[in-house]
C-alpha cells in the first residue's frame, strides 16, 4: 500500500501510538495530488478513450491526467499541446477503478494550457472562444433567425468559416428557432401562468393544494435557441404532474468552455447561474435540466472547479428531466395504458448521461408506452463532443469515432433517432440524415396527446 | 418512488453479471448496477477454476479431483462441486463458440505473455491453437512499440518450462503505429477496420501488410502467436483473415492489463444481459441502504449528488475484493464498505500480511463469510440480512491469485446467488 505519510515503522510494535506526519503543506488551492497518487496505471481509462482509439497523435487520458500533472511539478515543463485533442467525453471518469478525478485533471490542465501557453492572438484561440461562447452567437443570431439561418447555410459562409475561422464546412449549422424558448415562455405568461396550470393539474389529480411542487428549469442554450420544442415539452409534462415551473435567469452551463480550456468564461457564467439557481432552491424548487451535459456540469464540474457560495447546494439539487419525475412521481403507473403514435426510435445514450447513471433510463421509462419501440444503438461515443467535432482539424477524428454509432443506427429498425444531448443529436443527424427526438418529447406525446390524455 | 425491480445485483464484474443472468432465467425483473468499470478489463479473459491447491500443490491436471477436499469456508466448499459444473455449463451456453475448453474437466495449459503456462478451464477460441499441450512448432510475434509482449523472451521462457515443441520469437514493426505509447485499442482498431497504413511503400491496408511481414519470418512453423490485439469487435474476422493469408493457425497470447480478451468477454456478457432483459445502470455508486428486522428494504444510489432509492426483493453483493474495492481497509480494520458485513481478520494489522512479498498473505483471503445459501454471516454465524447474498471476490476464504481460482469462484458463486435470488424473487 502506498501511504505518503507513512514512516518506516518496520519492527515497531503496533501498540505504539502512531502520529501521522504532515508531508505536504496545507494548500488552499485545488489539490490534485491525491488523485494523481491514486492512479495505479491499470490503463482502464485508456481502453475507454474514443480519441486514442482512432487518433495516433493522442496519448490518452492516463497521460493527460495523472502523468501530465506529475510532469507539471517540474519547473519549466510545459503542458503538452495534445491536451486540446481530448474531447471531454468524460468516459475515463466512469472507467477508473481507483477514483482518479480524470476529467477534473484534464479540465484543469486544459485551462492552464490556454491561460499560459496559447497565443491569445491566434486564430485557434479566437475560434475556440467563439465556439465555446455559443450562447452569445446564438443570442445575436436568434434576433433575426430567418436571416441568420439563410446566411449560415450559404456555401460562401461555410467556406469563410472553414478558411478563416477553422470551423469545418462539412457540417450545417443548426437552424435557430423563430421563437426562442424564453420568448415562448414569456408570451405564455411566465411563472404566473405556470402556477395556475400547475394548480389546476393538482386539483384535478386531487393533490392537496398547499403542497409545494416546484421546479426551476435550466434550459441551457440549445433548447432555448435551437430546439424550444424540448423546453416546451418539459414545461408541459411537469405542469401535467402539478409542478409549477420557474425559469431563472441563466447563462451557459460551461460545458463547451471547459472543453476549450476557457475556465474564466465558464466561471463568469457560473457566477450568474449559481446564485440564480440557489435562489430558486430557496423557493422550494429542484433544478431540472433537459440536456445531460448541462446537468453534468451543474452536478459534477461546478463543485470540482469553482469555489462559489452555494455551488454544492446547486449540485445536490440538480436533476435530469426524466430522472426527477421517475424518482418523485409514479411515472410507470402514469404511463401504463398511454399510447404514443411515434416512429420506431434508435436511441443513443450520451457519454455524459452514462456518467450520471442515466444510460438505461430512457428505454426503461418509454418502453411502458404503447406504440413506442426503442432500440439502444450501443455504448459507443457519438464523436462530436460539443464543439470538438466542429473544428476543422478534428472533423475526421470525430466522424471516425461516430462510425460505430452510425452503423448501429443504420442497423436498427427505426429511422428516427433519439438522445438527450443536443450535440450528439447534431452528429446523429449529420451521420445518418435521421430526424432526432428528445425523450421528453415522446413523454409529452404519451401524456398530453395520446387518447388517454384526451 | 424507488426505482423498483425484483432482484438488484450490485457490481458489474464476472460474478455480478453471472448472478444477474442466472436470476433472469426466472420470471424476474433484474437490475445490475455497476459503479466503476469492472476488473474484467484487467483480466486475461481466461476462465480458471483451480490451478493450485490452497497449500500450493500444482499445477493441477484436473481441478475437479481436488474440489471436494477444499477446507470448510472456501467458496467452492460452500456451493459444492455440482454448482461449479452447473456454472461452467451456464457460462458455455452464454459464450457459445467464443470460448473453448468445455469438452473436458481437465485444465488446459495456456501460454501467457511472460512465457509462463497457466492452468485454465475455459479459454477464448482465439487462444485455442496456442495450447502448450499441442506439439506443433510455434512462432511468437511481438511488436517493437508494444512492450507488454517481448516475443523472444516469452519464447525462451516457454522452452525453459519444457514445452513439447520448438518455439521462436521475433519482433516486428506494427503497420500503422508510429508512436511509442499507442493504446492496445488503437492496434485493435487498425486491424478491426483494416485501416489504410503507410509503411513507406505507398499506402496499403493493415492486415495484408502485417501478414506479409510475418510471412517473411515463418520457417516451417504451423502456428503463430500474437499479443492480444487482434481486433476488438471484429476479432474473429481479423484472426481468420490472418490465418488465410499466412496459411497457418493464428492465436493470441493472453497478457496483463489493459486486456482486450477481458474487454471482449465483458462486451459479450453485457450483450447477454441486454438479451436477457436485465436492466443495467452504470457509472453511479450504491452508497447506503435501509433495512428493518434483518431485511434490506432498499439500497441508496448516489446519482452525482442525488440519493436515489433502488428497491428489490432480493439483493446480490458482487462488489469485488481488495482491488475492486468491495473490501476495504483502514489502519485499524478490514471491512465491507456497503452493508458493513462482517469480515474476519486479525486485530493486529501486522498480522494481515507476510514479510515475504510473494509469501502467504492472510489479507488475500479476507472477505465476507457466507452460509451455504451464500448469505453473509455475522461473527456469531447468524445471517446479516435474509435477502442479501454475496458472490465473487467480495467473499473470503480463498486466495484467487495463488490458487488461480478467481473466475471459477465468480462464476460458481454468481450463478448460485443468482439462482437463489431468482427463485425467491419471482
Amino acid at each position: 500500500m502506498s501511504d505518503a505519510a507513512h514512516t518506516p515503522d518496520d519492527g515497531v510494535s503496533s501498540d505504539d501510538e502512531f502520529d501521522p506526519i504532515q508531508v505536504f503543506p496545507e494548500s488552499t488551492e485545488m489539490d490534485l495530488r491525491p488523485g494523481a497518487d491514486d492512479c495505479y496505471k491499470c490503463s482502464t481509462c485508456d481502453t475507454n478513450c474514443p480519441v486514442a482509439e482512432v487518433d495516433d497523435d493522442f496519448p490518452g487520458p492516463k497521460f493527460q491526467g495523472p502523468e501530465q500533472w506529475r510532469l507539471k511539478r517540474t519547473e519549466d515543463h510545459d503542458i503538452d499541446d495534445s491536451i486540446l485533442k481530448c474531447s471531454n467525453c468524460m468516459r475515463c471518469d466512469n472507467a477508473c477503478p481507483s477514483e482518479v478525478p480524470l476529467s477534473q485533471m484534464h479540465n484543469t490542465a486544459r485551462g492552464a494550457y490556454v491561460d499560459e501557453q496559447m497565443n491569445k492572438l491566434s486564430r485557434e484561440y479566437w475560434r475556440n472562444r467563439l465556439l465555446s461562447n455559443y450562447r452569445i452567437m446564438a443570442h445575436l443570431g436568434s434576433k433575426v433567425p430567418r436571416l441568420t439561418n439563410f446566411v449560415m447555410g450559404l456555401g460562401v459562409t461555410r467556406a469563410f468559416n472553414e478558411k478563416v475561422l477553422g470551423i469545418t464546412s462539412e457540417r450545417e449549422f443548426p437552424d435557430f428557432a423563430t421563437e426562442t424558448f424564453r420568448e415562448w415562455w414569456h408570451n405564455r405568461g411566465g411563472a404566473a401562468a405556470s402556477r395556475d396550470r400547475a394548480q389546476a393539474a393538482r386539483t384535478s389529480r386531487g393533490i392537496d393544494g398547499d403542497e409545494p411542487k416546484r421546479i426551476a428549469y435550466f434550459h441551457g442554450c440549445y433548447s432555448n435557441y435551437n430546439t424550444p420544442e424540448v423546453g416546451k415539452a418539459l414545461v408541459r409534462v411537469y405542469e401535467h404532474f402539478g409542478y409549477e415551473v420557474l425559469v431563472p435567469k441563466q447563462r451557459c452551463s460551461g460545458t463547451p468552455m471547459y472543453a476549450n480550456g476557457m475556465l474564466q468564461d465558464a466561471k463568469r457564467a457560473a457566477d450568474t447561474n449559481v446564485p440564480e439557481l440557489a435562489a430558486a432552491i430557496d423557493e422550494g424548487a429542484d433544478i431540472i435540466a433537459s440536456c445531460t451535459s448541462c446537468s453534468m456540469s451543474l452536478r459534477q464540474e461546478y463543485p470540482e472547479l469553482f469555489d462559489i457560495e452555494d455551488v454544492e447546494r446547486v449540485s445536490n439539487n440538480t436533476w435530469e428531466g426524466l430522472e426527477f419525475l421517475r424518482v418523485h412521481e409514479d411515472l410507470e403507473s402514469e404511463l401504463q395504458g398511454t399510447t404514443a403514435d411515434v416512429p420506431e426510435l434508435a436511441y443513443h445514450a450520451p457519454c455524459h448521461a452514462r456518467n450520471q447513471g442515466l444510460d438505461g433510463q430512457a428505454i426503461e421509462v418509454l418502453s411502458v408506452i404503447d406504440g413506442v419501440d426503442v432500440e439502444d444503438v450501443g455504448d459507443s461515443c457519438s464523436g462530436i463532443s460539443g464543439t470538438y467535432g466542429w473544428k476543422e482539424e478534428n472533423y475526421d477524428t470525430s466522424m471516425k469515432i461516430g462510425e460505430d454509432m452510425f452503423q448501429h443506427m443504420e442497423g436498427a429498425s427505426g429511422e428516427t433517432g433519439m438522445t438527450e444531448c443536443p450535440t450528439c443529436s447534431m452528429q446523429m443527424e449529420h451521420g445518418t440524415g435521421y430526424e432526432i427526438r428528445h425523450p421528453l418529447e415522446i413523454l409529452e406525446v404519451a401524456l398530453l396527446e395520446g387518447p388517454e390524455a384526451a | 418512488m424507488a426505482i423498483t425491480d425484483d432482484v438488484l445485483v450490485i457490481g458489474g464484474g464476472l460474478a455480478g453479471i453471472t448472478a444477474a443472468l442466472s436470476a433472469a432465467e426466472y420470471d424476474t425483473q433484474v437490475r445490475l448496477i455497476s459503479y466503476k468499470q469492472s476488473t474484467l478489463r484487467h483480466a486475461s479473459g481466461l476462465i480458471d477454476v483451480l490451478g493450485y491447491t490452497p497449500d500450493g500443490q500444482g499445477p493441477l491436471a484436473n481441478p475437479f479431483d481436488t474440489l471436494e477436499e477444499l477446507p470448510v469456508g472456501h467458496p467452492y466448499e460452500r456451493v459444492g462441486t455440482d454448482a461449479v459444473r452447473d456454472a461452467l455449463l451456464f457460462f458455455d451456453a452464454v459464450t457459445d463458440d467464443a470460448y473453448a475448453g468445455g469438452h473436458t474437466d481437465a485444465n488446459a495449459l495456456v501460454p501467457t505473455s511472460s512465457g509462463a503456462v497457466k492452468p485454465t478451464a475455459r479459454y477464448p477460441a482465439g487462444v485455442e491453437s496456442g495450447l502448450a499441450s499441442d506439439p506443433r512448432d510455434t512462432l511468437l510475434v511481438g511488436f517493437e512499440r508494444l512492450p507488454e509482449f517481448n516475443a523472444p523472451l516469452a519464447a525462451a521462457h516457454l522452452e525453459a518450462t519444457g514445452v513439447p515443441f520448438d518455439v521462436r520469437g521475433v519482433t516486428l514493426d506494427f503497420p500503422g503505429i508510429r508512436r511509442d505509447d499507442a493504446k492496445v485499442i488503437r492496434y485493435a482498431h487498425i486491424l478491426d477496420h483494416d485501416e489504410r497504413v503507410d509503411i513507406g511503400r505507398g499506402e496499403t491496408v493493415a492486415r495484408p501488410v502485417l501478414a506479409a511481414l510475418v510471412s517473411d519470418h515463418l520457417d516451417g512453423e504451423s502456428r503463430v502467436g500474437f499479443p492480444p490485439v487482434l481486433g476488438d469487435d471484429n476479432h474473429d474476422v481479423v484472426r481468420r483473415d490472418l490465418e488465410e493469408r499466412l496459411g497457418v493457425d493464428v492465436f493470441e497470447v493472453p497478457s496483463g492489463p489493459p486486456s482486450l480478451p477481458g474487454l471482449r468477454l465483458e462486451d459479450l456478457l453485457y450483450d447477454a444481459l441486454e438479451e436477457a432483459g436485465v436492466r443495467v445502470t452504470t457509472g453511479v455508486e450504491v452508497v447506503d441502504y435501509d433495512s428493518s428486522n434483518g431485511h434490506i428494504d432498499h439500497a441508496v444510489v448516489d446519482r452525482t449528488g442525488q440519493r436515489v432509492p433502488y428497491q428489490a426483493d432480493e439483493y446480490v453483493l458482487a462488489t469485488g475484493g481488495l482491488v475492486g474495492k468491495g473490501i476495504d481497509s483502514e489502519r485499524e480494520r478490514v471491512f465491507e464498505p456497503l452493508f458493513d458485513c462482517h469480515v474476519e481478520h486479525a486485530g493486529d494489522r501486522y498480522e494481515w500480511f507476510d514479510g515475504d512479498a510473494f509469501g502467504d498473505h492472510p489479507f488475500a483471503r479476507y472477505g465476507v463469510s457466507v452460509d451455504a445459501e451464500l448469505r453473509p454471516q455475522k461473527a456469531d454465524g447468524t445471517v446479516e440480512f435474509e435477502n442479501l447474498r454475496a458472490a465473487g471476490s467480495v467473499l473470503g476464504g480463498y486466495d484467487f491469485a495463488a490458487e488461480k481460482s478467481g473466475s471459477g469462484v465468480s462464476l460458481a458463486t454468481g450463478f448460485i446467488a443468482g439462482v437463489r435470488a431468482g427463485e425467491v424473487g419471482q
